[in-house]
């Protein structure tokens, strides 16, 4: 994860004794354009239950400025694939990343969306970044709604940067490895 | 009460019954497949029977025996409320002169199953009034779920992207993403590392 308040001090200066702020002009765009994300949500399969948890009001992310749907690709900034493509999905995928208007970016939801997960077979597209260029890859099946606001916030970071480079969600931590957590102490009291 | 079914097909069709048996109580009946047509016609006429539901029709690949599918129809009778399967086996070992006549004019449910069936195994439903795939594209060459079929061999519609560095798992690592070459973590090892620690 990038450090969200850096990468504002760097966008925004706040002059001394305040009353003004210096920033340069795309930094002030890509400010604004973080904060309003029109999405379109191309949601195939079951990570949209998950999809819809995030959208809920639990985890709400609306916060980050991003709840507006768009149901025309014309319309929306970024992409949500969520679930398995399949490879007759896959003209449709395309035509849709088209039709959308740039500025756009694109996540894939869930491991089946970004590498094509255990569907490693005839009908599934083995990642959407096979089709159309993918921004940011939230891995899991699904993933976590946690994950997917880091998917978020990640996005976010380089639409402030301007940067264009695939970037893929991982764990802050993996329990399995975190010693204050002693699962480990756990699976071996339960033999 | 479907082990009455059997013998009464067995008394109309006795030359065309190959083998029957029943499994968890479910009767099965094998028939040539120049009379599955009208085994079928005969289980939904008769009183006896009356199957008004053909509940699934698929084919299975058994690639080393000589005719090579098995085409497998459930049938149900929601009036006597009574179950039978009816198999066939039709087909070389290539695959070619898998053909049986359709059950379109008896169950309009046939029509899509049979369609399904031809698209997946490539048997062939003999004036069938719309015999084109269902589930994969116009196309797509060969039928996946033939034995001989390779699992992984795709046949993309949209060409993939040429982009270096976008070989099947990147931006993953090499152990993530597929299950087949998943790392194991022994979780005890490393606890006794980190005790040690």
């Amino acid at each position: 994860m990038g450090d969200l308040k850096a990468s504002r001090r760097d966008a925004v200066e706040v002059g001394e004794g305040a009353g003004f702020i210096t920033t340069r002009a795309e930094d002030l765009l890509a400010w604004a354009q973080k904060y309003s994300l029109f999405m379109y949500p191309y949601v195939t399969a079951c990570c949209g239950m998950e999809f819809m948890a995030v959208t809920g009001p639990r985890f709400d992310f609306s916060r980050f400025g991003s709840e507006a749907p768009r149901f025309s690709p014309r319309q929306s900034d970024l992409l949500w694939v969520v679930g398995t493509i399949t490879q007759r999905q896959a003209p449709v995928l395309k035509r849709i990343y088209e039709q959308m208007a740039e500025p756009k970016w694109v996540l894939a939801f869930g491991t089946c969306a970004a590498v094509g997960g255990f569907y490693d077979n005839y009908a599934c597209v083995p990642g959407i970044d096979k089709v159309i260029p993918c921004d940011v890859y939230v891995p899991g099946c699904p993933p976590r709604p946690e994950a997917v606001l880091d998917g978020l916030m990640l996005l976010q970071d380089k639409i402030q940067r301007g940067e264009h480079s695939p970037t893929t969600v991982t764990p802050r931590f993996d329990p399995a490895r975190h010693p204050k957590l002693a699962l480990h102490q756990l699976r071996r009291s339960r033999g | 009460m479907a082990q009455s079914l059997v013998e009464l097909i067995c008394q109309h069709f006795s030359g065309a019954v190959v083998a029957t048996h029943a499994e968890h109580g479910d009767e099965t009946v094998v028939v040539t497949p120049e009379l599955w047509h009208r085994v079928a016609e005969f289980l939904r006429d008769e009183p006896a029977a009356s199957m008004n539901m053909l509940v699934d029709l698929t084919a299975v690949d058994y690639p080393d025996r000589l005719p090579r599918f098995e085409v497998v129809a459930h049938f149900l009778s929601l009036s006597l409320g009574h179950r039978l399967r009816l198999k066939t086996r039709v087909g070389g070992g290539d695959g070619s002169g898998a053909e049986l006549d359709t059950l379109t004019d008896l169950w309009a449910s046939a029509n899509w199953m049979e369609r399904e069936c031809f698209d997946l195994f490539g048997v062939v439903f003999r004036s069938h009034p719309d015999l084109r795939r269902i589930l994969l594209y116009p196309e797509f060459v060969g039928h996946p779920l033939r034995k001989d079929y390779p699992a992984e061999r795709a046949q993309p519609i949209v060409p993939y992207r040429e982009v270096p560095n976008i070989d099947k798992l990147a931006p993953f690592g090499p152990d993530e993403g597929m299950s087949f070459g998943r790392k194991t973590y022994d979780l005890r090892d490393r606890a006794e590392v980190e005790d040690d620690c």
